[in-house]
């Protein structure tokens, strides 16, 4: 339903700096040295091996990665899944039957095999999500690491627009411009919800650059000499880009449950396109009677968004050194 | 009354008493042992400063004396700490409470961070007197308008619905000073109280708190790492060292003949007035990781006259003259020997 | 204090005109003819198309057609549809629904939502904290439609403790189920939100001031930590209505509460695309009102940003 994370200040408003946890002296300070000196360097480097590590431990991380590799394989090749195509061997005569041998899921409304429908939509489902938040992201790691980095003019513009499109909730959002545009496909669907879903990264983006961008080794790097790309490239994008990373993962997921509620609505995907959404959507005025119809697409939905989340959790957590 | 000394002849207990104060912390696993056995006493309107790098567990063990360390992962394991003679550790927490900021108070080193940034330091004043003493909402912001005042903050009636990011760093640290004392109480700590403040107002701050101390009579415990910071107001030193005591004795005592090789390095280590021209050597190497304490000493790996004992036997704390103890398995001949 | 309100309120202005530009652009200056596609592939007489054309000025230039629709909007004006019925005379009865069924949400996430973050956070990775951080992830992962379709099928049909749809036996019972359907996502950032916020601020300098002040645990907790914690979810509040617009649609939609929601949503089925665009537009507004409002409250309970 949301790509919005709770934490980013109200628009218009720079991020405050809340109080702090205070470990600067006493008990945590004691405890943060130790961790300090037991961890070995703190570093950039240390920090994703640290991360890695503490990843690697958890049944968390290897459990949601286990569901979204089995779902990536099922859009990347549904052919292993299931021999099926999506509308063969439709019996109308069969149509609603609950899940039995033949038919795992059971069928749709018009008797197709429901499995291998589940199955197909897997892939649309899926793309959304990604291709949303990759293009989001890279919208994102580069204005935000331009318009933290420079400042000024370029900063307000940035900023303002990011205002503008974060008035826009994203399901109110979506459906008023995909009612503009009835006939649109996957990637017409990426494009609006790219429009509407880039605002919270680069905000968070912009913040760690800032944050990073007047530390003592982008000075150094600045003193000896080394160009503003470099700098960039080198210095700042590698520390600031972690927060993001995580917000990135978590955005996956809810982009998938925004699309899906598009498509429930009906100004999502429109028939005869396949996804989970639209089979909920389907299901809608049947369900009472074959609940089979909501059960199967939504738990293939939420098993995949809970993937997303728990692994943007986990991240979070990895990635925190406070927290350890 | 006379009498009753007589029959009774020991002497009344000190006013704070640390004895073998040991605290652990649990952290990611592994155990980090902050203070090994912490041990000093304090008496009535005498000052006493506990010296020592960061991470030597000075604070720690203030916040364990206080009782407001974060359990877990902090645990006391074992000592004993008694507020004339009553014993603190053990206490109900219901009990323990009703000493904190009543008898026992603590000032914190940084008063933007220790003082709530969304309540008015007025409020934050009067909770002293609303809480311990029940006072009803008039009757606490008059005496949070005297406090003030006695802390010298200009136009205090004014000031009391301000926010604390309104004040200076100075005039935060005096309200932090005026809500620990409010109570009037017996024992004052003060973790580092003026380290987060200009020179010239380090100064202004001891000042006031010395003063406040002879009027109330308080026994106060000041932290720091600051050797300039004691010189003026310490009676007694204690100098920690990877949570114990490294050596304590009185101020000019210490000065004069340091018995422990660590306070002869922290002497050398900053400039003074009376040796000028004399050069400045730093300790080597630092202090000791608390999770992987060496054996023995735990100032051996860094102290310039080390001896096989010293890596084996960890020193006790054995006396060099009357209120001067080292641990130091050479304390006697450091004590000895004329300082450089 | 002042300052602040009257810069927050200048920085509303360009938002508020940006992103009622930016919905107007997408949906009537793109090019293709903007009437025609939002009736869809439904067929429309072509007296009617004209009609419409004329209405929303398309033959003016994009500024002056976007001034016109404003001055519309400020009027109470949100355009007509395909029979010529004011879009504001249909959703006309239907505001108090709405906002019912907003405000039901609004006081479930709100009071449960920092109750189990509260009891989370004091509670940090213990069995409490894991299973509030368990139960809001799944809420957050199963769609709203999903919750909702279940939520009647269980409480409403299958067990009969709520009425199933309907408005008939008015607030609050009729309101309480599609309420926590909709305040349940919301609820779930509530509580998460502030379990962290709590749980990082009772490791602040200041409750460890206020420990060593001697005050009990219900104090420092309540009247210290707590009241800082809780300016994050404040700040949420704002940025959640928003999804709980969002969600009414879906919500009144499937409970057929008579409230907006369910006047866009059968519009949407009903391929009747200026009454959606109306409806949602006005939702878009009154969102970006009770943001300058939780802003302004922001300023309030946080006095160092009133200040700056």
């Amino acid at each position: 339903m949301t790509i919005k994370e709770p934490d980013a200040g109200p628009p218009g408003a720079e991020p405050e700096p809340g109080p702090g946890p205070g470990d600067a002296t006493g008990a945590a300070g004691t405890s943060a040295a130790a961790v300090a000196a037991a961890g070995g360097e703190i570093g950039r480097a240390s920090l994703w091996h640290d991360a890695w590590r503490d990843l690697r431990r958890r049944w968390v991380f290897w459990g949601s990665a286990a569901i979204l590799a089995v779902v990536a394989v099922m859009a990347a090749l549904p052919r292993l899944f299931t021999a099926k195509d999506v509308n063969q061997g439709c019996d109308p005569n069969a149509a609603k039957l609950g899940p039995s041998g033949d038919h795992w899921f059971g069928t749709d409304l018009a008797g197709c095999d429901y499995y291998a429908h589940v199955v197909h939509g897997a892939r649309p489902t899926l793309l959304i999500g990604v291709a949303v938040t990759l293009f989001a992201l890279a919208i994102a790691l580069v204005f935000g690491l331009l318009a933290g980095y420079y400042g000024g003019l370029l900063d307000a513009l940035i900023a303002r627009l990011t205002d503008v499109f974060f008035g826009l909730p994203f399901v109110l959002g979506a459906t008023v411009i995909l009612v503009a545009f009835p006939s649109h496909g996957v990637w017409a669907m990426t494009l609006v919800l790219v429009l509407l879903g880039w605002t919270t990264m680069i905000r968070i983006m912009r913040g760690q650059v800032i944050a990073v961008r007047d530390a003592d080794y982008v000075q150094a790097a600045r003193l000896l000499g080394a160009s503003d790309g470099r700098i960039m490239a080198r210095h700042i994008l590698p520390n600031a880009i972690a927060p993001v990373i995580v917000v990135a993962t978590l955005n996956v997921g809810n982009v998938i449950v925004g699309e899906a509620t598009l498509d429930f609505l009906g100004v999502g995907l429109q028939y005869p396109e396949v996804s989970w959404g639209l089979q909920l959507n389907q299901a809608k005025d049947s369900f009472i009677d074959h609940p089979h119809l909501l059960v199967f697409p939504a738990v293939f939905l939420s098993a995949t968004v809970l993937s997303f989340l728990m692994l943007g959790d986990a991240a979070r957590d990895a990635l925190d050194p406070k927290l350890r | 009354m006379l009498t009753d000394v007589k029959d009774d002849p020991a002497p009344p207990p000190p006013l704070l008493r640390v004895d073998d104060l040991h605290v652990r912390f649990r952290v990611r696993g592994r155990d980090v042992h902050a203070v090994n056995g912490l041990s000093y006493t304090l008496d009535e309107g005498e000052t006493l400063a506990i010296l020592g790098e960061s991470g030597s567990g000075k604070s720690v063990a203030a916040q364990a004396v206080m009782g407001i360390l974060d359990v877990p992962p902090a645990r006391v394991e074992r000592g004993s700490v008694r507020l004339r003679g009553e014993e603190l550790l053990g206490l109900p927490e219901r009990r323990r409470r009703a000493y904190r900021g009543d008898r026992i108070s603590m000032i914190f080193q940084d008063a933007l961070t220790a003082l709530n940034p969304v309540l008015t330091v007025g409020d934050q004043l009067r909770e002293m007197y609303r809480v311990h003493r029940g006072l009803g909402r008039r009757e606490a912001r008059d005496r949070a308008v005297e406090l003030m005042e006695r802390v010298r903050i200009p136009s205090a009636a004014k000031r009391l619905g301000d926010y604390p990011h309104q004040f200076s760093g100075g005039m935060r640290q005096r309200i932090m000073i005026a809500m620990a004392l409010a109570l009037e109480p017996d024992v004052l700590i003060a973790d580092e109280p003026t380290t987060a403040l200009d020179v010239t107002v380090q100064a202004q701050i001891m000042r006031l708190l010395a003063g406040l101390q002879d009027e109330l009579r308080m026994g106060m415990v000041l932290i720091t790492h600051d050797l300039g910071v004691v010189a003026g107001v310490a009676d007694r030193i204690v100098v920690m060292y990877a949570g114990t005591v490294a050596e304590q004795a009185p101020a000019r005592e210490l000065y004069a003949r340091p018995a422990h090789p660590y306070t002869r390095g922290l002497l050398a280590s900053v400039p003074r007035l009376d040796r000028r021209g004399a050069p400045l050597v730093p300790i080597k190497g630092t202090p000791p990781n608390p999770a992987v304490l060496p054996p023995g000493c735990p100032f051996q790996p860094r102290c310039p006259r080390a001896e096989a004992v010293c890596a084996a036997e960890k020193p006790p704390l054995t006396a060099v003259a009357p209120g001067h103890d080292a641990a130091c398995h050479f304390a006697e001949e450091v004590h000895r020997a004329r300082p450089e | 204090m002042w300052r602040y309100v009257l810069r927050r309120l200048l920085q509303a202005v360009p938002v508020f005109i940006g992103t009622t530009l930016l919905i107007y652009v997408m949906v009537f200056a793109l090019p293709g003819d903007p009437i025609q596609a939002l009736a869809g592939d439904k067929p429309v007489p072509d007296n009617v198309l004209q009609t419409l054309r004329d209405r929303y000025n398309l033959n003016d230039p994009l500024l002056v057609q976007y001034a016109k629709y404003m001055w519309g909007l400020a009027q109470g004006d949100l355009g007509e549809n395909y029979t010529g019925q004011s879009v504001s005379e249909m959703l006309s009865g239907r505001w108090s629904v709405t906002a019912q069924l907003a405000v039901t949400a609004w006081i479930f996430e709100l009071a449960i939502g920092i109750a189990l973050g509260t009891w989370a956070g004091l509670r940090r990775g213990r069995l409490a904290d894991t299973l509030v951080l368990g139960g809001t992830t799944l809420v957050i992962a199963v769609p709203v439609f999903v919750l909702g379709y279940t939520a009647q099928l269980l409480f409403g049909l299958h067990w009969r403790i709520f009425p199933t749809a309907g408005t008939d036996e008015g607030w609050p019972m009729s309101y309480l189920l599609p309420g926590i359907v909709l305040g349940s996502l919301g609820l779930s950032y509530v509580a998460r939100l502030t379990r962290t916020s709590l749980s990082e601020n009772l490791r602040a300098d200041y409750v460890r001031t206020a420990n060593a002040k001697g005050l009990s645990r219900a104090r420092v907790v309540g009247r210290h930590a707590l009241r800082n914690s809780l300016i994050p979810v404040v700040t949420y509040l704002g940025v959640d209505f928003g999804n709980l617009m969002g969600g009414a649609v879906v919500t009144e939609g499937i409970f057929n509460l008579p409230g907006i929601g369910q006047q866009v949503f059968q519009s949407i089925q009903l391929k009747e695309g200026p009454v959606v665009v109306g409806a949602v537009t006005v939702l878009v507004l009154i969102f970006l009102l009770v943001n300058l409002v939780v802003d302004l409250l922001y300023g309030v309970l946080d006095p160092r940003i009133r200040y700056e």
